[in-house]
């Protein structure tokens, strides 16, 4: 039973030593040289300012920009650094006036017909960086009056801006708000 | 549902089945000690890791010398767990200069990682510093996976053998399944992770300015590495706090393939290293199909569920088209979602990509019941399979008389003492769900951790518990379970369901072990033909769900029909 | 076979009657504990019965529901006793039979001084030695030292005709209870008082220290488990309701407690086994323990004698063959002249077929000389009307010719080997010095046993041929047959290591034997069969007794063995199976007043929740009752392979259990909601 024991601590250090310290030092040094970018977390710069990162969704108040989804990560919405999902059930009254707000103010924004689903519920993360072509569609009317753009025109970037499925399966239609909102800015110039 | 969705869906499984075979073989190899593509590089590792150790690779062990290896090994992980998670203010690497975590969270944190369970009372990016996360949780994330591996290769050996007392050496098994098997896919993984747009890196967080001109800090870390073994050993424990629909941990389409693909590869090819080392691969395919058959079922009711959205929402003016949003993520979708929310639960793995506590009440309950069922579809690398051999021999024993024969499996013969055992730690799972769930229920202070009211509320003590018990570690994310109650009755819940389960198992593996391995004729029950399937599937489904039926029906099934009804708490 | 096994009516209530009040004494708890799934159900039932007295006091508006709950719950257990107390009660019809013949017997005892006294039976011990004549009963079980006598072992085989028992030899043993005919023997006892053959029979018959087969406990352990589960579910569901606010009565808790847990194996498991053991006793077989007829359904090799089992016990003429110019006419009737003076079984064989295929008629006429079988010259003949006619080993009727082994015609030599070479024994026929031909003697094998042995074959059972005859011989029969192996030229130590070395590979082996010297081989088969007719060492050696001597039973030996199996497994399946409409019908039952929604699961449409539970207790209970007949009879057998077997069993006792339980609470609900029960 004691070359058991003895035998457990060493294995453990042992361990630690390599599955602990060198392989994630392994990988950081692998991803660092080869794949700096990615490995520091795909940093979207504009004019030399860190605006955000591409997988990182960021709240848009302004009717000039395209909305995310509702984030219920604290205490403000979209906090990077505390991800979090609403962890509501589906018969939460809670949710349930949370959800007829959303449709309230998304209805008074100009929202018509039904609202698409992910326009009023909030994510896993609390920060999706995309949102459905139904939710940017319902927006495009509003963003164009704000920017005083033709609605043509910034319906043509949502276009262009759509991502689409992978081989035709893969994946869901998206757009990704903080570069839809990007190329938006970059449109005015 | 789409047939797109379908497509998605079935792309996994295909590309999971083209892996079973080749990666099933390769570990067939590896648990019989033959030297692989990787020997020269690791050989020399290991043979000093023996010696380091003390341990005599040539000498194997009986079942209870096996056992207490295990326990052993298990043992120094948690101290040692415990001790850095208590100390990591004092440690290097904690750029973000977190407190060391206070004593019922470390606790509950340790035994959680030590027996592959993985629920995490904490948020990773606010509590954990990059060393705990690194040499801490990455650490055990292998280590309770290579456990789990031997544990079931030494099961295994106890069919292949015939009248002999040992089924192998704990030491070797586990040292090999790390090196041979989890690392060097695990750091390859990892290395695709980042191409997809995982971070890696020891900084703590970057800083950005949005358009709108707030700050937002982006907390980062040493992610992609911990996220292939996560997957990959099943453990399910993310580095943030939202897991996998985290768009650090799992950013595209593709990734979220890997990070499903990670989890069900090894626990589905063990199963081929099953049927291999028994001397019958269509045994191995006939438990695969079971567990796929049951998996998928799984996967296209949850899909179902989901899409049918919730109507409470939808009579706001929600549109329905997209189904249930709330708590996914756009990237991912119902399908795609679906297939993960069930194959973490019939994995033991409980990472997640959307959160299950929002799932509508149909959706919730496949996940929780796939838990209940003793995640064996195909279960936690390791865990997953020696659970199903339980669920095999029993219904070979229930089954097995009816063709007039006492009952056998793969040529041992089933007897009171393995029904015993194998009973022993069926009793568990019931034991350790049903008795602190309803416990929970009664006690106050328990019941005002519940974030929803209603029947939902008991959903999430009920799926804590389950999730804890069957060692997954996802969860009804409502409840907050940071309390001293739950920290401590959630440790007992894991640390019963792992080892209170997996001892009867190895003395069932000690017992067939010595036993007769007996040929096969007409009159012997077929255990690898379609039939079987289909009772393997009754007895799992039947038993599941005679245990846990009550208290689902006061859960979910009552929530699914209230929301049916409109009804809100 | 001297009966056909007959099992008593299932309504006779000779039995029932006896039964019922067996079924009441068996709820003595000391002696319930021993079957935990009864124990429970009757705990459960003391406690609601309390219940209902409390009722009755404070709350007389529900005391007809938990009067009726409480009632119901009593009916399962006494159901359950009550199918143990048949099974018992028709093995103990056959007991006492045996009873009556061991009262009041007296032994005369030979004492060391050479006088005889009496003393009663009961006292004899072993080493004693008895005297008994022609009409007594032989007092105990022994072995004939002295003497020999025709014995009437009808009291225990039912076989009329008597046997002879002598000293010295295979046939030395008697059973006490036995009746002497004729001449006087002397007995050495070789039991201990009450440790006779009848006693022991007496006794398994009765069951009354019946232990648990090996796998009836690993079949406890299941249901034992399952309880315990069931009772954590129950006791839980009272917490879980709770968090909602719903109050459950103990009433309904243990309503569910009981409709759960597998009342239905449980309470027939015993009685399955009691009746196993029964229907081998109708088949005049006597086990010595539950345990071998349980491995007798696991057997993977049967090895069977071919004498007696496989061929008839002698050889028989089959054929004339005629050499050169003589038809075979005439060797007919040569041989059947030839052998009139032969009286041993083949002699009188040839005359048969002579007789019968050619027609010849014995002749009249005095002969002039007769030569009788001996085994010296081993050829028997007559001299008549100048012809010397003699048949015989063909050695010994070439010598008498007076032919050379190298001068017989090659047409002769050919038909004796060609008669060798498939198995079979050529005798020649002359008739002086003139050779006329060649008798065709073989081992004629029982007709429908090649097809028995397919169906064992089937089964997945080999069956394996001993026999003293050489291999040529052995492979023809074996061939013919249809039989998987053949031991040729066995001795009984062949025999021990055939059984050893199939052991070895995990193979379970059957055997039958009679001769002391088959004892060590009986001893070691995992299911050995001594004939009745036996030495007292090779029915000492095997596991069980055959009172018809018949070799075949080992074959229905083993599809009893298999059917006890089989109808434990379906009833397992069954019982289990009906859990999930007893959920449907109480699970909305409990909590439809907390949630209304939960409406939706009372698939079956039940009246109220009330009847609901009412009527899921009373299937519960009933179910019991209508399989008692089941559990006795055993689930109808079929040879067939496991996988056929299986998908038969799991269609009707899987899927028909799973379906039955809603159709039968249906129906019980609309009973009780029509007869206002509730």
């Amino acid at each position: 039973m004691f070359n058991q024991l003895r035998a457990a601590l060493v294995m453990v250090l042992l361990m630690t030593a390599l599955t602990g310290i060198a392989y994630p030092l392994a990988v950081t040094a692998i991803a660092q040289v080869a794949m700096p970018h990615a490995a520091n977390g795909s940093l979207v710069e504009r004019n030399g300012v860190t605006v955000g990162s591409a997988l990182i969704g960021q709240a848009f108040a302004s009717d000039r920009y395209f909305g995310s989804r509702p984030s219920a990560t604290g205490p403000e919405p979209y906090n990077a650094s505390a991800s979090s999902g609403s962890n509501l059930g589906p018969t939460s009254a809670k949710l349930r006036d949370r959800v007829a707000a959303d449709v309230e103010r998304l209805k008074a924004d100009g929202t018509e017909g039904s609202v698409p689903a992910d326009a009023a519920t909030t994510s896993g993360s609390g920060l999706d960086p995309h949102i459905s072509p139904e939710f940017v569609r319902s927006q495009v009317a509003r963003v164009a009056k704000a920017r005083d753009l033709p609605e043509t025109e910034v319906a043509a970037l949502v276009e262009r801006m759509t991502e689409g499925r992978a081989l035709g399966f893969i994946g869901e239609p998206r757009l990704n708000v903080l570069e839809l909102n990007l190329a938006l800015d970059a449109l005015k110039t | 549902m789409t047939i797109i969705g379908w497509l998605q869906i079935s792309l996994l499984f295909l590309a999971v089945l083209a892996v079973i075979k080749p990666l099933g073989l390769y570990m067939a190899g590896v648990f019989a000690g033959e030297r692989t593509l990787l020997s020269p590089l690791l050989a020399p590792i290991e043979r000093g890791f023996y010696r380091l150790a003390g341990v005599d690779q040539t000498r194997e062990q009986g079942w209870l010398g096996y056992t207490l290896a295990m326990l052993a090994l298990s043992l120094a992980g948690f101290i040692l767990l415990y001790g850095i998670l208590r100390l990591q203010a004092y440690l290097p690497l904690n750029p973000q200069g977190f407190a060391n975590v206070p004593a019922d969270l470390a606790f509950n944190t340790a035994v959680s990682f030590v027996t592959n369970t993985n629920w995490q009372n904490y948020a990773g990016e606010t509590t954990m510093s990059h060393f705990s996360q690194m040499a801490g949780l990455t650490v055990q994330n292998f280590l309770s996976a290579a456990t789990g591996m031997a544990m079931a290769v030494a099961l295994t050996r106890a069919f292949a053998r015939s009248q002999v007392s040992v089924i192998g050496n704990f030491w070797v098994d586990f040292t090999r399944a790390t090196l041979y098997v989890l690392l060097p896919i695990s750091l390859l993984m990892a290395v695709v992770f980042v191409s997809m747009g995982v971070p890696q890196t020891l900084d703590a967080s970057a800083t950005a300015t949005t358009l709108e001109g707030a700050q937002q800090t982006i907390a980062l870390g040493p992610v992609a590495s911990q996220e292939a073994i996560k997957q990959l050993g099943t453990n399910g424990g993310g580095f943030f706090n939202a897991n996998a629909a985290h768009p650090f941990e799992n950013p595209t389409a593709f990734s979220n393939y890997l990070n499903i693909f990670a989890m069900l590869s090894i626990s589905s090819a063990l199963v081929y290293t099953f049927g291999q080392m028994v001397g019958s691969r269509r045994q191995g395919w006939t438990l695969l199909a079971t567990m796929a058959i049951l998996l998928i079922a799984g996967v296209g009711l949850v899909y179902w569920a989901e899409t049918q959205g919730n109507p409470i929402l939808g009579a706001l003016g929600l549109d329905p088209a997209q189904g249930n949003m709330e708590g996914k993520e756009v990237r991912f979708g119902q399908a795609m979602t679906a297939l993960y929310a069930a194959v973490t639960t019939g994995l033991s793995d409980g990472g997640v990509n959307g959160m299950h506590g929002s799932l509508t009440g149909l959706g919730g309950l496949v996940p929780m019941f796939l838990i209940q069922l003793g995640e064996v579809l195909p279960g936690g690398v390791g865990s997953g399979l020696y659970g199903m051999i339980v669920f095999a021999i029993l219904s070979v024993f229930v089954a097995g008389l009816m063709v007039g024969r006492t009952p056998e499996f793969l040529g041992k013969k089933i007897e009171g003492r393995e029904m015993k055992f194998v009973m022993l730690a069926v009793l568990i799972l019931p034991l350790a769900i049903l008795g602190f769930t309803a416990v929970s229920a009664m006690l106050p202070f328990a019941v005002a951790s519940v974030g929803t009211g209603g029947p939902h509320g008991l959903s999430e003590i009920l799926y804590a518990f389950t999730s804890a018990a069957g060692n997954n570690g996802s969860a009804f994310g409502g409840l907050s379970g940071n309390t001293p109650w739950y920290n401590t009755a959630l440790g007992i819940a894991m640390l019963v369901g792992r080892f209170a389960y997996v001892v009867p198992v190895m003395a069932i593996a000690g017992s067939l072990a010595g036993k007769v391995k007996l040929p096969t004729s007409a009159g012997t029950f077929p255990t690898d033909t379609p039939l079987f399937v289909g009772l393997l599937i009754g007895i799992i489904l039947i038993l599941g769900g005679l245990q846990f039926f009550p208290a689902l029906a006061l859960g979910p099934i009552v929530e699914h029909f209230a929301m049916l009804a409109g009804q809100t708490f | 076979m001297s009966h056909k096994p007959v099992a008593p009516s299932l309504v006779d209530p000779a039995i029932l009657i006896p039964a019922a009040r067996d079924a009441v004494l068996k709820l003595d708890p000391r002696k319930l504990v021993r079957n935990p799934v009864i124990f429970v159900t009757e705990a459960v039932a003391v406690v609601v019965t309390v219940l209902f007295l409390r009722d009755l006091w404070a709350r007389p508006a529900e005391a007809g529901f938990s009067g009726q709950i409480a009632a119901w719950l009593w009916f399962t257990v006494i159901f359950a006793t009550f199918a143990e107390a048949v099974a018992e009660g028709r093995g103990r019809a056959q007991a006492d039979s045996l009873k009556r013949t061991k009262s009041d017997l007296t032994a005369r005892r030979l004492a060391a001084n050479g006088e005889i006294e009496p003393i009663p039976a009961t006292m004899l011990k072993i080493g004693d030695v008895v005297i008994v004549e022609a009409g007594e009963l032989i007092p105990s079980d022994g072995e004939v030292v002295e003497g020999a006598a025709s014995v009437n072992e009808s009291a225990i085989t039912g076989e009329s005709a008597p046997v002879i028992r002598e000293s010295g030899g295979d046939r030395s043993a008697v059973t006490g209870g036995t009746q002497v005919l004729s001449d006087m023997i002397k007995v050495k006892i070789t039991v201990a008082p009450g440790s006779s053959f009848v006693d022991r029979m007496i006794g398994l018959i009765e069951g009354a220290q019946r232990q648990k087969t090996p796998n009836e406990i690993a079949l406890s352990i299941l249901l034992s488990g399952l309880t315990l589960i069931f009772l954590f579910v129950a006791v839980t569901i009272w917490g879980l309701a709770g968090y909602s606010g719903t109050v459950l009565s103990v009433t309904v808790l243990a309503a569910l407690l009981v409709t759960l847990i597998p009342t239905t194996i449980g309470g027939l498991l015993s009685a399955i086994g009691i009746a196993g053991m029964d229907r081998l006793v109708r088949f005049n077989v006597i086990a010595t323990s539950g345990r071998a007829v349980e491995a007798a359904g696991d057997v993977d090799t049967l090895l069977l004698d071919k004498t007696g089992t496989i061929t008839f016990g002698n050889r028989m003429a089959t054929d004339f063959v005629a050499i050169s110019d003589v038809t075979p006419g005439e060797v007919a009737e040569a041989a059947l002249l030839a052998s009139l003076a032969d009286d041993t079984p083949e002699g009188r064989s040839i005359a048969a077929l002579a007789t019968g295929e050619y027609g010849f008629k014995a002749p009249t006429r005095e002969a002039d000389a007769v030569v009788p079988f001996a085994a010296e010259t081993r050829l028997s003949g007559v001299d008549l009307a100048g012809r010397r006619l003699r048949k015989g080993a063909v050695d010994a009727v070439l010598k008498f010719a007076g032919i050379a082994h190298s001068d017989a015609p090659a047409e002769f030599h050919q038909a004796v080997e060609r008669i060798a070479r498939t198995g079979g024994t050529p005798l020649a026929v002359a008739d002086g010095s003139r050779l006329l031909g060649v008798i065709h003697l073989k081992d004629v094998v029982k007709p429908g046993i090649k097809e028995r042995f397919a169906a064992l074959r089937a089964m997945g059972i080999r069956t394996v041929m001993v026999t003293g005859d050489n291999p040529v011989t052995a492979a023809a029969i074996a061939s013919e047959a249809g039989v998987d192996d053949f031991l040729a030229q066995a001795t009984p130590e062949d025999k021990l290591a055939f059984i050893r070395r199939e052991q070895q590979g995990g193979r379970l082996i059957a055997m039958c034997g009679d001769g002391t010297n088959d004892a060590p081989a009986l001893a070691q088969a995992d299911v050995g069969v001594a004939m009745q007719t036996g030495t007292q060492a090779a029915r000492e050696a095997a596991n069980m007794v055959d009172l018809d001597s018949s070799p075949t039973k080992l074959i229905e030996i083993v599809e009893i063995g298999k059917q006890l199996l089989m109808t434990r497994g379906s009833l397992t399946t069954f019982s289990i199976a009906n859990d999930v409409a007893k959920y449907f019908a109480i699970i909305p039952a409990l909590f439809v007043a907390t949630y209304p929604a939960l409406d939706a699961l009372n698939i079956m449409g039940l009246s109220s929740p009330q009847s609901a539970i009412l009527s899921a207790v009373i299937f519960n209970a009933l179910i019991i009752v209508a399989l008692i007949p089941l559990a006795l009879k055993g689930v109808p057998y079929r040879a067939a392979a496991a996988s056929s077997l299986l998908r038969r069993n799991l269609l009707i006792y899987g899927l028909g259990g799973l379906v039955l339980p809603f159709a039968g609470i249906k129906a019980i609900d609309v009973a009780v909601t029509a007869l206002n029960l509730v």
